[in-house]
């Protein structure tokens, strides 16, 4: 057993187990603030200098409220549904290269808890179990509306999962792994182009399902908060309904990162990387690039929120199955064939 | 027959497959709301910033005193019959011998009350008082949790006798005087 490697990763883990609960308690201060800016409001501003105390208070009052668990529901489920859903957001976190690696006297420190071979799948496989906690969540409550909250996200996750898979077909196709290191490592140096020049159809549709994974508005039907009353968390109050809304602000974050190093580079950035520096301090930039692009895909998902109006059920399940999932396979077909006869 | 030329006849095109995308009208909609986000806040900050309000703004009702700190208010009662929330009571008393230098006139208002919460802030509470008594303030009523609290007796409506207490009115004041002396005077 290497202990230097079990120490490296524990610290890892632990470090990015903080970053992913401060970057998702501040992505609930930034989503409000956003939303305020956007409806030309201030927002919170009360809690500490421009509100910047407002998570904590908003943690403080999840966790003083009175716990209810319905007596008609499944405790057990009840209480693991909100505990999976939490679990797997942390979990999916493992295989993101968060930068280069940095190099302390001779030891070399990877910036990737696991360079698994197969990345990708395992993001699909802890995702898909995701679904699972908002089932159980909803399924438990023994409520109506949070049963049809569970059924909505649930049919949903698998409908766009197919495109997203798909849209990731089209991506190996040339990238040849599924190793996310290897694919954001793929995609600088000489010739080598951001994969959304390579694949702007993949990544279109990439984003959409990512939306819908998230369950983050036009997607946000699980929930819906004006017609189903906060769908599959209605039952749940105190920290249980706060690990809800956390994790999907971790998800967000997570598939945030997800996007920026399948489509945008990663940790690299052009120019930067040409610069002749210090492996630590490349290492530092990388990361500073890596969270800079990831903190503009979060905006862009609030911003997404903040201006386009819930999708009808009908006309959710029409874009995923009529029109991403053929064009999702168009585009592998498209790929397939200038890799074939192209290049 | 057409009147105006208003009235628009609404055409439903058929979406080209551009639009059918949705894809552009989806930017179009970011575009403006980006836009919103470097523009000026509405907000007012309330307790620290307040609105300007107007001059003659009618707020929180002062029970005004005399030049020597005697209560103007003989409970006539004029005010409680023209109000037309029924926001006003009061019992009416009379001067004792010694109590000259606390109310003006024979008779004063023993209990005096006002409802805010049934007050519609019309002024003609104000309006109907023949002894100068009662004005609206430029104060705003500030907020109280129980219903009770918004009963405002004679403690809270009465300006105090020092001069630091006193409730400027004379912007109000000034309306009545312009309705008392009209610019030509109407028989000659």
């Amino acid at each position: 057993m290497d202990w230097s490697l079990l120490l490296d990763k524990s610290i890892l883990i632990f470090i990015i187990f903080l970053i992913s609960l401060g970057i998702a308690a501040y992505a609930t201060y930034g989503e409000r603030k956003v939303a305020a800016f956007l409806q030309d409001r201030i927002g919170p501003d009360r809690a500490g200098p421009f509100g910047l105390l407002q998570p904590i208070a908003d943690g403080v009052k999840m966790f003083t409220k009175e716990e209810i668990i319905p007596s008609a529901s499944d405790k057990i489920l009840f209480i693991l549904g909100p505990c999976l859903f939490m679990m797997t957001a942390l979990m999916t976190s493992a295989v993101i290269p968060w930068g280069k690696s940095f190099n302390f006297g001779g030891h070399e420190f990877h910036l990737q808890v696991a360079d698994l071979n197969v990345g990708m799948l395992y993001i699909f496989a802890v995702v898909s179990i995701g679904g699972y906690g908002i089932m159980i969540g909803g399924w438990a409550s023994n409520n109506k509306f949070a049963l049809l909250g569970a059924l909505r996200a649930s049919s949903q996750m698998i409908s766009y999962e197919l495109a997203m898979g798909m849209s990731i077909v089209a991506m190996l196709l040339f990238t040849n792994t599924l190793s996310l290191r290897e694919i954001v490592d793929g995609q600088a140096g000489d010739g080598n182009l951001w994969n959304v020049v390579r694949q702007p159809l993949g990544f279109i549709i990439f984003l959409i399902c990512a939306f819908a994974e998230c369950n983050r508005a036009p997607f946000d039907l699980p929930e819906s908060e004006s017609e189903l009353i906060g769908g599959y968390h209605t039952e749940f109050s105190s920290m249980k309904l706060g690990l809800f809304l956390f994790a999907e602000y971790i998800n967000m974050f997570i598939s945030s990162a997800i996007i920026v190093s399948l489509y945008f580079g990663g940790y690299h950035f052009p120019w930067i990387d040409g610069l002749d520096l210090s492996q630590n301090l490349a290492a530092v930039i990388s990361v500073v690039i890596f969270f800079a692009k990831i903190l503009f895909f979060i905006f862009f998902f609030m911003w997404v929120r903040w201006t386009l109006p819930r999708f009808r059920y009908d006309q959710l399940m029409n874009l995923g199955w009529k029109v991403l999932i053929p064009l999702s396979i168009l585009n592998v077909l498209a790929t397939g064939a200038w890799m074939t006869f192209v290049k | 027959m057409q009147l105006t030329n208003r009235s628009k006849v609404v055409v439903k095109h058929q979406l080209n497959w551009v639009e059918k995308l949705y894809l552009p009208a989806i930017a179009t909609g970011l575009s403006i709301t980006i836009k919103h986000l470097f523009k000026k806040s509405a907000t007012v900050k309330y307790p620290e910033q307040t609105r300007e309000i107007a001059s003659v703004y009618r707020g929180q009702h002062v029970l005004k005193r005399d030049e020597k700190g005697r209560e103007n208010c003989t409970a006539c009662g004029l005010c409680a019959v023209a109000c037309p929330a029924e926001a006003i009571t009061m019992e009416a008393a009379e001067r004792k011998k010694g109590e000259e230098h606390l109310y003006k006139e024979e008779k004063y208002a023993a209990k005096y009350e006002i409802n805010m919460l049934r007050c519609i802030y019309c002024g003609l509470c104000e309006d109907a008082c023949p002894k100068d008594a009662i004005y609206l303030s430029d104060r705003i009523v500030p907020t109280a949790f129980t219903r009770g609290n918004f009963i405002y007796g004679k403690d809270m409506l009465v300006e105090s006798v020092d001069a630091s207490g006193k409730v400027d009115i004379s912007k109000r004041k000034k309306i009545y005087d312009m309705d008392a002396q009209p610019k030509q005077p109407l028989l000659k």
